[in-house]
């Protein structure tokens, strides 16, 4: 298995984490880009705060990964994610998934972005003007 | 036994601390240390998940809980 993962405090470079995916052998490279919006539900955000439980968190990035691999005929999946302090418009996950044709990529992509939503250990505070939210924290 | 757990995100601020100690019967499970928890901080029991790992992953009910183990309070997580 071809995969890559990585968790830095420092800005995600897109360009290393597709090139760690390319392959002679793939027809297609899915990518998927998260970024810090400005706003939610209709609250400026001055900026967001990720915090990790890092081994655990590799562990289980590892599990999406495998996953994955077991799910879909896959080439390469390399998956980085920020932690630190982020300003508004800042990449903070970035997701590249290669694949022979492309419907497995976009659909191994799709599954990785979704379980890291619910199962990965990392955690963002939003910083608004007035205040600051544990995002999904309380019901 | 004395157990370190790992706080983090919105739990290390209820709890106070990035690690705290709990001091809980041999053979305590992983559902028995999450109601022990919430008694010492309800503020966990409001969350709208609340989950223990063991030795990084994540742990069941039933888990058991030993001496060295690494714990940690998993409140809900928001990466992405």
């Amino acid at each position: 298995m071809n995969l890559f993962l990585k968790l830095s405090d420092t800005p995600l470079d897109i360009h290393s984490c597709i090139r760690e995916v390319e392959s002679p052998s793939c027809g297609g490279i899915d990518v998927f880009i998260g970024t810090v919006r400005d706003a939610t539900q209709g609250k400026r955000v001055l900026r967001l705060e990720f915090e990790a439980y890092e081994k655990m968190a590799l562990k289980e990035m590892r599990h999406i990964a495998e996953k994955a691999f077991e799910r879909w005929p896959l080439q390469a999946f390399s998956m980085h994610h920020r932690t630190g302090v982020l300003a508004v418009g800042e990449v903070a996950v970035i997701i590249a998934v290669s694949a022979a044709h492309r419907a497995a990529a976009f659909d191994a992509c799709r599954f990785a972005i979704d379980t890291l939503k619910e199962s990965v250990p990392i955690w963002k505070k939003e910083v608004f003007e007035d205040g600051e939210v544990w995002v999904a924290a309380h019901p | 036994m004395k157990i370190k757990i790992l706080t983090f995100g919105i739990a290390r601020e209820i709890c106070g601390g990035s690690s705290i100690q709990a001091d809980v019967p041999e053979g305590t499970t992983a559902a028995a240390l999450k109601h022990h928890l919430a008694q010492q901080f309800p503020r966990l029991a409001g969350l709208a998940s609340f989950l223990l790992a063991v030795n990084e992953e994540f742990a069941a009910d039933d888990t058991l809980i030993h001496p060295g183990d690494e714990v940690a309070i998993i409140p809900p997580v928001s990466g992405g």
